[in-house]
């Protein structure tokens, strides 16, 4: 079996008008055997800005503690939030200091740009290499279910109500067809005034 | 009109075609061109440009239990090829006869064709000496067949049950393709049996009422299916009696997750009374 899909797990992020979601399921297994069934692998970084890892558990971890203090240290040299974009570049850069030993990981980006508030969503495989669409990105162990579910759902310029239903569906749907992950979900939903988050009941099996 | 049969005879196709014939009658395969099959296919399967093996049903939790009321024989139905979910309702109890049943775990087609082949086997004897075939003889019937095979790569973990005719007593074999036959009152069989058998184990009691049992078997399978990520589905609960099987429930684990923990479905209130 593939170090990546170690532990199991899957991401989903997507734009809409002036807000973006970003979705996780909820299980963390070794193999085939699950040991919780409550661990989100999206990570906030500031209120316009979140995070999701996919891959092996452990280097997300690290990953994450790291890309927290950098963002520290970048708030007290500049006092101000890294925006999206930066938190992509400095991700890329991280990864790639590991192009000979990388950590196994997907990460996906999103959040609010400027001060326009502009949706952005980015993703890149485990030595850096971006990718950022103006819609969605999926990481996981089963993208293919999730890639025909969301190209099916998705639509451009949903409002936030609209964008929560449309994530919470495609991730529910796909998590049907993958043995890793699911175990229920949680949703984000990022908006200029406000950060909306929701659990998800899954299937428990 | 005339015509012409040279064509056929060409490349030695019409001693395929008898060869073929001659075989109509009895069950026959074809090997791969190699002293050892189990190891040839694993080496063509392992090239990397090799199509990818179709395995179902690979991971599973089986269960069986004797108890005074008879068997209980509880199953999930999950298929899976790696990671992604071929199915969840595959049917994992085999009704071999209408007082026999086989449970399925490894291969789905090696378990579903010797046990249909068994069936035939022992619908042959029933009609030759004019009674039911004791559970010992078909479960050793299929264990010979398998044993004949060894080597051959067949994979299959089975449970093999029914009611004998002559002793009157419930019987439960265990019957996997390295040949190993058992008889016993508890086993479980798949990547889920260990989890089954720490709810059974706990929970079992040869005095069981038969609701208790099927409860039994229903939540060792339902446990099983929460921590084995190669579990899940439905749970299909079978009830070996005295003058056959008889189907008793078929579970979606969701609908169980809700009534054992109480959680309400999306958009709908709480509720005691779910399903």
């Amino acid at each position: 079996m593939s170090i990546m899909a170690y532990n199991g797990g899957a991401c989903i992020v997507m734009t809409g008008k002036n807000c973006v979601a970003i979705a996780s399921d909820l299980r963390f297994g070794i193999q085939q055997q699950t040991i919780s069934n409550n661990f989100p692998k999206v990570y906030r970084i500031n209120d316009k800005c979140f995070v999701g890892i996919s891959g092996l558990v452990t280097d997300a971890q690290t990953l994450h503690q790291k890309i927290v203090f950098k963002h520290n240290l970048y708030k007290l040299r500049e006092e101000r939030d890294m925006s999206p974009q930066v938190v992509t570049n400095l991700i890329a850069n991280m990864l790639y200091e590991k192009r000979f030993g990388p950590y196994f990981t997907e990460p996906l980006i999103c959040g609010l740009e400027g001060p326009e508030n502009k949706p952005f969503i980015s993703g890149m495989d485990l030595i850096g290499a971006l990718v950022s669409t103006d819609d969605f990105l999926v990481v996981g162990t089963m993208t293919p279910a999730m890639y025909g579910v969301c190209e099916t759902l998705y639509r451009k310029d949903m409002n936030e109500d609209e964008l929560f239903e449309t994530i919470s569906q495609c991730m529910l749907a796909s998590l049907e067809r993958d043995a890793l992950s699911g175990w229920g979900a949680v949703v984000n939903i990022i908006t200029p005034t406000q950060v909306i988050t929701k659990k998800l009941l899954g299937r428990q099996d | 009109m005339e015509l012409d049969f040279d064509c056929v005879d060409r490349n030695g196709l019409l001693d395929n075609m008898t060869n073929d014939l001659q075989n109509l009658d009895r069950i026959h395969f074809d090997l791969p061109p190699s002293a050892n099959p189990s190891n040839f296919l694993n080496e063509v399967f392992d090239h990397p440009n090799a199509p990818k093996a179709l395995e179902f049903a690979h991971g599973t939790t089986t269960l069986a239990f004797v108890y005074k009321g008879g068997v209980v024989v509880t199953v999930d139905s999950k298929s899976t090829q790696g990671p992604y979910v071929a199915s969840r309702t595959v049917k994992k109890v085999i009704e071999i006869t209408p007082t026999l049943l086989g449970t399925m775990a490894g291969g789905a087609a090696d378990c579903s064709f010797w046990e249909r082949e068994l069936g035939r086997r022992c619908r042959l004897y029933e009609l030759r000496n004019k009674e039911l075939i004791s559970v010992a003889a078909a479960s050793k019937i299929l264990a010979n067949i398998v044993y004949s095979y060894k080597g051959y790569g067949l994979s299959m973990g089975t449970m093999i049950t029914g009611w004998d005719k002559n002793s009157d007593v419930p019987s439960l074999y265990y019957v996997d393709n390295d040949g190993t036959r058992l008889k016993g009152e508890r086993f479980s069989v798949g990547s889920g049996s260990t989890y089954a058998y720490g709810v059974l184990d706990t929970g079992y009691n040869f005095n069981l009422s038969d609701e208790e049992a099927y409860e039994l078997g229903r939540r060792a399978v339902y446990h099983a299916t929460h921590r084995d990520a190669f579990s899940g589905g439905f749970i299909n609960v079978y009830h070996v009696k005295k003058n056959g099987w008889e189907k008793i429930s078929t579970d979606d684990c969701f609908k169980l997750y809700q009534k054992y923990y109480n959680q309400a479905p999306i958009n709908q209130p709480n509720n005691n009374n779910n399903i």
